[in-house]
């Protein structure tokens, strides 16, 4: 039996309660230092399959900046932040673009978009 | 383009963009934005991270998208003008709006109110005088934050981050995902001015170390940086004797405070609030000269921008209805003062009709707080009293004050906290 604690400070409201857990393989069998229940949930949560949303920028040509903000429809695993990252340091789209345009399909296989978080006019001609 | 406006706007960043359009639903005909950027939204644009908007437009938005919204409020609205990459040089006495245009030259405009929203700017290294040479690779956050997230430049490798606040917080996050090594973050305070979900999701998540109680007492290297000597401070925030430590960095951003940024105020002779260093309100967001509104980071730093722009709704639609002399009336002014704990208000000044009016105090605490009352008393009366179970200097406290209580204002008000026996 693999017993371990960890310190968690719940971020469900703003008392931030510093909680510490007790995970027996895997799971929760125990909390401390939570106010309410809704802490317990957020710390089984966050034992169990973290998840994050993700905001980065792709590389833009012919658009009015260099960079496109882009963010993630819904949260992703915390694991894969950093291999969507990678992922999305490998695209460059082409200006115009409108807010909210797909721009990476099911990234990872994860079953979630990446989308514009504004649009980007084409650079004007002089 | 015209000469003569009703509201003539400062600033279009998220204050500007909500107070034209509360301007516009309140009937004000002829309104200009002036915005000395590239393109309009304001810093916004730069924070690129989500968390915006879950207040004002009921979804958690970035800050792009949240920029993106308030600009969809006012275009195709002819009764909205928007003028970009023009620089506002002087407002005088009498609202006339001095600015230059690279296209347009030098512009002579007319308002019947003028709303100041030019948000803030951060504090320097000078603002906080860090002893050592001036090497490169010193950058505010905010500086750092537009370099990565708009330019296309990393700032640098290896950095250390000295304040907490939530601009800092959220640059160790992007600097890490662009492939920069934060080695920490210091704060001088004994707590975080951040938001506790940027500790956990932008320090906690990448293994960050956060220092209280410490701060940067040099920075080393002469051409660029190469590292910092840390040292613990005590209760008077002093650096102690012999707790320094040197950390290795190319890289030292700067996240330690926000100023209004007020010249323009300044030059019209607004009273100013020294504490939150903007102009002096009242719940209409009008300033000490009558015609002239503020609202937004100008006049106190916001941690939200939600209630960003709802104040500038407020101004927005009170400097539409004075423009079309539509306020009349007697007004009962008071003073809102501040008592134990609590460190500002914002407004600082009500003009009440004789039947009251709603509005809403935002309040910051001196210090961490909990259990605590909040109380608002005017004279021996008790306007309204709120249980508070925390509160934090970092998180803005609203307090409603609804028309039948503000018809019970006799004197000046004072906000104080109570600590429950
Ligand atoms: S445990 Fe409950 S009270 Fe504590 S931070 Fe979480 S939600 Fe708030």
């Amino acid at each position: 039996m693999a017993v371990e604690k960890r310190a968690l400070t719940c971020i469900v409201c703003p008392k931030g309660c510093a909680m510490t857990a007790t995970i027996t393989d895997g799971l929760m069998t125990e909390l401390t230092g939570n106010s309410c229940p809704r802490g317990k949930k957020y710390a089984e949560e966050e034992i169990l399959a973290p998840k994050r949303m993700l905001t980065s920028t792709v590389r833009v040509l012919n658009g009015e900046l260099a960079l496109l903000p882009v963010v993630s429809k819904s949260s992703l695993p915390k694991g894969r932040i950093l291999a969507c990252v990678e992922e999305l340091r490998k695209i460059t789209v082409l200006a115009p673009i409108a807010e909210g345009q797909v721009i990476v399909t099911n990234i990872l296989g994860l079953g979630v978009d990446i989308v514009a978080s504004r649009s980007m006019p084409a650079a004007e001609k002089d | 383009m015209s000469e003569s406006y009703d509201v003539i706007i400062i600033g279009g960043g998220p204050a500007g963009l909500s107070a034209a359009y509360s301007a516009w639903e309140n009937g004000a005909k002829k309104i200009l934005v002036i915005e000395r950027d590239r393109e309009l939204g304001g810093i916004l644009q730069q924070c690129i991270h989500n968390g915006f908007g879950l207040h004002h437009f009921k979804e958690e938005l970035t800050g792009p998208g949240y920029a993106h919204r308030c600009m969809e409020l006012i275009k195709d609205k002819p009764e909205i003008e928007t003028l970009i990459d023009t620089m506002v040089l002087e407002i005088t006495q009498d609202k006339t709006v001095v600015a230059v245009n690279p296209k347009k030259g030098l512009l002579e405009l007319h308002a019947k109110t003028i709303i100041l929203t030019m948000g803030c700017r951060e504090r320097t290294r000078g603002a906080i005088r860090i002893p050592g040479e001036r090497p490169a690779g010193v950058f505010t956050a905010g500086a750092a934050q537009r370099m990565v997230n708009m330019e296309g430049y990393l700032p640098g490798k290896k950095a250390v981050i000295l304040g907490s606040g939530d601009i800092g917080l959220i640059m160790a996050r992007r600097m890490s995902l662009e492939g920069c090594k934060v080695e920490a973050v210091l704060e001088i305070c004994s707590f975080s001015n951040g938001l506790t979900r940027n500790i956990v999701q932008c320090l906690e998540d990448y293994d960050i170390p956060l220092y209280l109680s410490h701060t940067i007492v040099k920075i080393h290297g002469s051409e660029r940086v190469t590292g910092v000597t840390v040292a613990k401070v005590d209760e008077r925030m002093q650096p102690l004797p012999g707790t320094e430590f040197d950390i290795e960095c190319d890289t030292v951003l700067l996240s330690v405070g926000l100023i209004p940024e007020n010249e323009l105020s300044r030059g019209l002779d607004l009273k100013m609030e020294p504490l939150t260093s903007g102009p002096v309100v009242d719940q209409r967001r009008e300033t000490s000269k009558p015609g002239i509104f503020a609202a937004g980071n100008v006049v106190h730093v916001h941690d939200l921008v939600d209630f960003v722009s709802e104040e500038a709704e407020i101004a927005g639609k009170f400097a539409a209805l004075t423009a079309q002399g539509m306020l009349e009336g007697e007004l009962k002014h008071v003073e809102v003062t501040t008592g134990d704990g609590i460190r500002t208000c914002v407004p600082q000044r009500l003009s009440l009709p004789e039947e009251g009016e709603t509005l809403r105090l935002f309040m910051r605490v001196g210090a961490p707080e909990q259990k605590v009352r909040l109380e608002v008393t005017s004279g021996d009366t008790l306007i309204v009293s709120k249980l508070l179970p925390f509160a934090k200097p970092s998180e803005m406290i609203a307090l409603n004050l609804p028309a039948e209580k503000t018809k019970l204002i006799s004197g000046d008000l004072k906000v104080a906290l109570k600590r429950e026996a």
